[in-house]
């Protein structure tokens, strides 16, 4: 093999493996990536966060009904459950909402709740301004407290052909122990 | 593909002319089969590889259609020595194992490792690969990575001995705890993916670089370029599919949560991962594939391949829109309406090119001199299966269809008859077209065709009724069903014996041409091959084109 044919050869071998660094890597940027693709489109039913109501938004008068749905892992030994299972809301209005729970444990536990809702495409319309899901919740055994969100549904929400019909938005969150290890 | 042609006339590069101690001479036995840095050795390497993957493979496939012959449980307590999950674990392990070793240690150590690395070296004109000691390191990789497989069969997994997570290696059933044999399972994955890089640098700087004088891209023979595209596509892929699977090692093993929503991460984002690997992959099995059908349907039909161009860059085509269309394995997961629009059109827009191919395949046999050899017969074979494995496949593409059979048999029945039918009969094909010329000897010809036929009646009675199944409903990854689906599963089960006297008349064969067959002419297809290796001797000198040939 000539010396100038190894030359070619090596250059092309480097090529090739820049672009299988630049695949790994595009890999492993996909998880923050994902994340954030999820954030800003509401993929997946994940929830808009915002700090507060846009002050030109009106209540527009038209009904949707929120439901409350709570789940707990199963390592995490506590009572989980909305205040009210339904709420009949204006699109628009801001609302509150509250959660309870109670460690039933013996010792004291740090849980932390996934959150989305469905219908899925429901997500990109529907603002929490205030959530318990935010930060960690620390509970001490036999300590119960109420938790709050503070949420509204953006009228944007009725001009979407998908979604626009909707008559039932269902909330959900799941907490889970957060000093266990995963899995 | 008269405009790659070089016949012998043309020069006198073969090596039977020249140097009959340097060309020829070979190091003793160890040195040559186990440091091997010669493109042939290391090509019949992966194809002893391959055969003997293929045939555990096919056992433990033969022992699922057993179980899944009639209702109810009948032999896996036998065979695991358990009751309850413990015994249908080793179901999940079988279809795990049977899954992981067709694809990563049958079909692409064959096709790629096997015919690419003899056959691509010898059609550009080149004496060698351009790394051969790489070479040597893929195929030295593949044999721990199948070991490894092997071996996690036999340690703890979660409910029983080896890893039950499916070929997918979805999360969270891949990230429960349990013994280590997912673990073994990931690690194989990432030896397999390494030799596959490896292979395909290789693959590539070789036919960027070392083409015989005059041979452009565009005179190329097609079975080249369909190893450069499939090389391309191992090089964006597999890197995908080694990050997934490395988070999913750090998820089990060090307290990560990249795909665990308890910690906030999302299972769903390994299957984007995987079936941004998995969809690609599924090309790269069936594209040497292609390139194979192509030379043989033109060296039997004694034409140049019609729309030599067209089916160049219909394979690049395939391989370009391969990469856009992975959510199409996800439809069920939640997908927005629009997401899915997207995917199932972009889908659909894939047969377009591959309809190219079907179609000037049959365009080169119109009106040629056809003659009904035994690779034609595995090549037309391929034609008519891979065709009716695509139409099962537009259907599938269809977002709303696939909510009422994903994952059942019906997906089953589309994926063997793409695979087990296409690329193994691509695999076939070309054993049969190349078997003189790599081995010396000629295979039998009434057995090849025995071969073929009963191959072709057991497999389609093998899938076909699968389609039925899948239908009815009968979900994939379980050893049992509703009474009401026996009819069809007993059938199938007919179809595997079937062809299981087919692979028996296979290896018959082998045995009798590698002991007795005739000895192999230098183009023992006549005027129709015209490609680079029918130059040479059969098989060709150890260190072939010390002068390297020119292309008009």
């Amino acid at each position: 093999m000539s010396f100038a044919l190894q030359r070619k050869n090596r250059r092309s071998a480097i090529m090739a493996a820049l672009l299988v660094a630049g695949m790994v890597s595009l890999g492993f940027a996909s998880v923050p990536l994902y994340r954030i693709f999820c954030q800003v489109t509401g993929f997946g039913g994940t929830t808009q966060r915002v700090e507060a109501m846009a002050g030109d938004m009106v209540a527009t008068g038209e009904m949707v009904t929120i439901r409350f749905d709570s789940n707990t892992s199963r390592n995490l030994p506590w009572n989980f459950v909305p205040e009210r299972h339904t709420n009949r809301i204006g699109i628009g209005e801001r609302q509150i909402a509250f959660y309870r729970a109670e460690n039933l444990g013996a010792r004291p536990v740090t849980g932390t709740a996934t959150f989305n809702v469905t219908p899925l495409e429901a997500g990109q319309y529907f603002n929490k301004i205030q959530c318990f899901c935010f930060t960690e919740q620390t509970l001490q055994p036999g300590e119960a407290v109420r938790m709050p969100v503070t949420y509204f549904v953006d009228p944007a929400i009725l001009d979407d052909p998908d979604i626009g019909d909707v008559e039932e938005i269902t909330l959900s969150y799941t907490f889970y122990p957060v000093d266990e290890n995963a899995s | 593909m008269t405009d790659t042609t070089a016949t012998p006339a043309h020069f006198d590069a073969a090596g039977h002319d020249e140097a009959h101690h340097d060309a020829d001479h070979k190091p003793g036995f160890f040195v040559r089969w186990f440091m091997s840095t010669n493109h042939k050795d290391i090509g019949t390497l992966y194809l002893i590889f391959a055969i003997v993957a293929g045939i555990i493979g096919g056992a433990i496939s033969g022992m699922m259609r057993m179980e899944l012959a009639e209702p109810g449980i009948q032999y896996l307590e036998a065979w695991t020595g358990e009751t309850g999950n413990a015994a249908l674990h080793f179901w999940n392990v079988m279809i795990t194992a049977h899954g992981l070793i067709m694809v990563f240690f049958m079909v692409m150590p064959a096709m790629i490792g096997g015919f690419g690395n003899w056959f691509v070296p010898l059609m550009i004109g080149a004496p060698d690969m351009a790394f051969p000691r790489m070479n040597n390191i893929s195929f030295w990789l593949l044999v721990p990575a199948f070991l490894l497989l092997m071996g996690s069969t036999q340690v703890m997994g979660t409910t029983g001995l080896g890893g039950g997570t499916g070929w997918t290696v979805y999360a969270p059933l891949s990230t429960q705890p349990g013994g280590p044999a997912t673990d073994m399972a990931i690690l194989s994955l990432h030896l397999a993916g390494a030799s596959s890089i490896l292979g395909a640098v290789n693959f590539i700087t070789t036919i960027f670089n070392m083409r015989a004088p005059g041979m452009t891209l565009h005179k190329m023979p097609l079975f080249v370029w369909s190893v450069l595209v499939t090389a391309f596509l191992l090089l964006l892929s597999l890197p995908v599919l080694a990050a997934a699977i490395t988070m999913l090692l750090t998820d089990r093993n060090f307290g990560t949560v990249f795909f665990d929503a308890a910690g906030g991460g999302d299972p769903l984002l390994y299957q984007h991962l995987f079936w941004f690997f998995g969809h690609p992959e599924v090309y790269i099995m069936i594209l040497p594939g292609f390139g194979m059908v192509s030379q043989i349907v033109a060296t039997f039909s004694k034409k140049p391949v019609f729309g030599y161009l067209g089916m160049a860059y219909a394979m690049v085509a395939i391989g370009v829109v391969g990469f856009v269309v992975w959510a199409h394995h996800m439809f069920t997961v939640g997908l927005s309406l629009n997401m899915k629009l997207y995917f199932t059109a972009a889908t659909m827009v894939i047969a377009v090119p591959t309809g190219i191919k079907i179609f000037s395949w049959i365009a080169t046999m119109w009106g040629g001199s056809v003659s009904f050899k035994t690779p034609m017969m595995w090549a037309l074979g391929f034609i008519f299966m891979f065709t009716i494995g695509g139409v099962t496949g537009v259907v599938l593409a269809n977002g709303g269809f696939d909510n009422y059979v994903h994952d059942t048999y019906y997906v089953v029945a589309h994926f063997h008859y793409v695979l087990s039918l296409g690329a193994v009969f691509g695999i076939f094909a070309g054993w049969y077209y190349w078997f003189g010329k790599m081995f010396g000897k000629m295979y039998n010809e009434f057995l090849g065709h025995l071969h073929f036929w009963v191959f072709f009646v057991g497999v389609n009675i093998l899938f076909f009724p699968m389609h039925f199944l899948g239908l009815d409903g009968m979900p994939r990854r379980y050893p049992d069903y509703a009474d009401s689906q026996a009819y069809w599963n007993e059938i199938a089960s007919y179809g595997y014996v079937i062809m299981g006297v087919g692979m028996l008349i296979f290896f018959v064969n082998m045995a009798w041409s590698l002991v007795a067959g005739k000895k192999a002419a230098d183009n023992y297809w006549g005027e129709g091959a015209t490609t680079l290796e029918w130059t040479l001797s059969s098989p060709p000198p150890y260190h072939q084109f010390n002068k390297l040939p020119k292309i008009d």
